[in-house]
């Protein structure tokens, strides 16, 4: 899929994760930043990665501020900016 | 259709856009937990909050417990797209507000049934619950009670039922005719039903001065707006020790009256026939869910 505009989704509330992307040619780019990057970063990115992986998302940027997120809120937020962002046009729920 | 054996006291919402109140909600173990995509969420975050609630659901400890979702009505843009998330994520009800008609639940069960086919997912096994909120809804509340063998129970939602009679809500006289309307087609389709929310969370006298009149009419339950009324609804819901008591000689007495054969069986002079032994052990589920009351 690709990221056509840019888009926000989620908040910066406890429990929450903001995530951002922007359009980008060539290039996927992530960037993360978590209160609790110390513990969970690797994880954090392993499911941004897979998220994307799924969506089919190859370029792009991708900014990711979590505030303590679960994986699950995690993986809705990531994949609402992405849909939000993207071309979509019929929506395959088994990928999400 | 039979009567449900399924506890349904409390069924709390969430809002469905909130991930804090989505990662936690479970540790207040209500009977049941209903994530909302309608009235509780703006029309900007539709997409996020359906989103997350598709995710929430597939969380272990959301499947430890009866999980529903209210869905925008099928007539809005978003009501298909609920539909599509939330019967693919195995909600276990769902909960279709402003149900006006009969034919309102036939499309539902057909848009189930078809997500169902094409995700692979047991036919039937998705249950619904339809929400009634006009004075049209009340009219036709056995028709809709009746419409589906997937409908697990119907629930009177009291804003914009008293908005449609041109009143506003009081001591509770406004609803009602909509109270025992509602219950009456539960009961005669052998359904679950719920009463409307308590909105005021401060005032517990309120609170449980209608629990008290809901539960003496014959309600199965309630839906609740904020956690802390779950204890207090369990408590309210809860048999007497006194209560407890009689229901555990009844159960025995039946017992031994089935052990013997006899059709019908006595204790302390006074015939038990069905209706008292399932009251009972009606009586002996509740106590074993809450304790006695306090």
């Amino acid at each position: 899929m690709k990221i056509v505009k840019e888009a926000i989704a989620g908040t910066l509330e406890s429990s929450d994760v903001q995530v951002k992307v922007a359009p980008s040619e060539g290039t996927l780019e992530v960037v993360v930043k978590s209160e609790v990057e110390h513990q969970f970063g690797a994880q954090i990115r392993a499911v941004v990665n897979d998220t994307l992986g799924r969506l089919a998302v190859s370029e792009g940027i991708v900014l990711v501020e979590d505030k303590g997120a679960l994986d699950c809120t995690l993986r809705a937020r990531v994949q609402t900016a992405v849909l939000r962002g993207g071309a979509v046009k019929d929506l395959d729920w088994s990928v999400l | 259709m039979t009567t449900s054996t399924k506890l349904r006291r409390s069924m709390l919402f969430l809002p469905g856009s909130n991930a804090a109140m989505l990662s936690t909600a479970f540790v207040f173990k209500p009977d049941s937990i209903m994530f909302d995509l309608e009235d509780a969420v703006s029309l900007r975050e539709k997409d996020s909050a359906r989103l997350l609630v598709f995710h929430a659901l597939k969380l272990r400890n959301y499947r430890a417990m009866e999980t529903v979702v209210r869905i925008n009505p099928l007539s809005t843009p978003f009501g298909r797209q609920d539909l599509e998330a939330v019967v693919r994520a195995g909600v276990d009800v769902v909960r279709l507000p402003k149900t006006d008609a009969p034919e309102d639940v036939h499309v539902l069960e057909r848009e189930v049934e078809r997500i169902e086919l094409e995700c692979g997912r047991e036919v039937g096994s998705t249950k619904l619950m339809a929400a009634i909120e006009s004075a049209s809804g009340v009219v036709n509340a056995v028709a809709i009670a009746t419409a589906s063998p997937r409908l697990i129970g119907i629930a009177l939602a009291g804003f914009d039922y008293v908005m449609d009679m041109q009143t506003e809500r009081g001591d509770g006289t406004e609803l009602f005719y909509a109270r025992c309307a509602v219950l009456h087609a539960a009961r005669f389709a052998k359904i679950d039903a719920f009463d409307v929310v308590f909105s005021d969370v401060n005032d517990d006298e309120g609170f449980l001065k209608e629990v008290e009149l809901i539960k003496r009419l014959g309600f199965n339950g309630k839906s609740l707006i904020n956690p802390r009324q779950i204890e207090q609804l369990h408590n309210a819901f809860a048999p007497t020790q006194e209560e407890v008591d009689y229901a555990r000689r009844v159960v025995a007495a039946a017992e031994l009256g089935e052990r013997q054969g006899l059709g019908v069986v006595s204790l302390n002079g006074k015939m038990i026939d069905a209706p008292v032994i399932q009251h009972a052990r009606v009586v002996l589920q509740r106590a074993q869910a809450s304790g006695v009351r306090r």
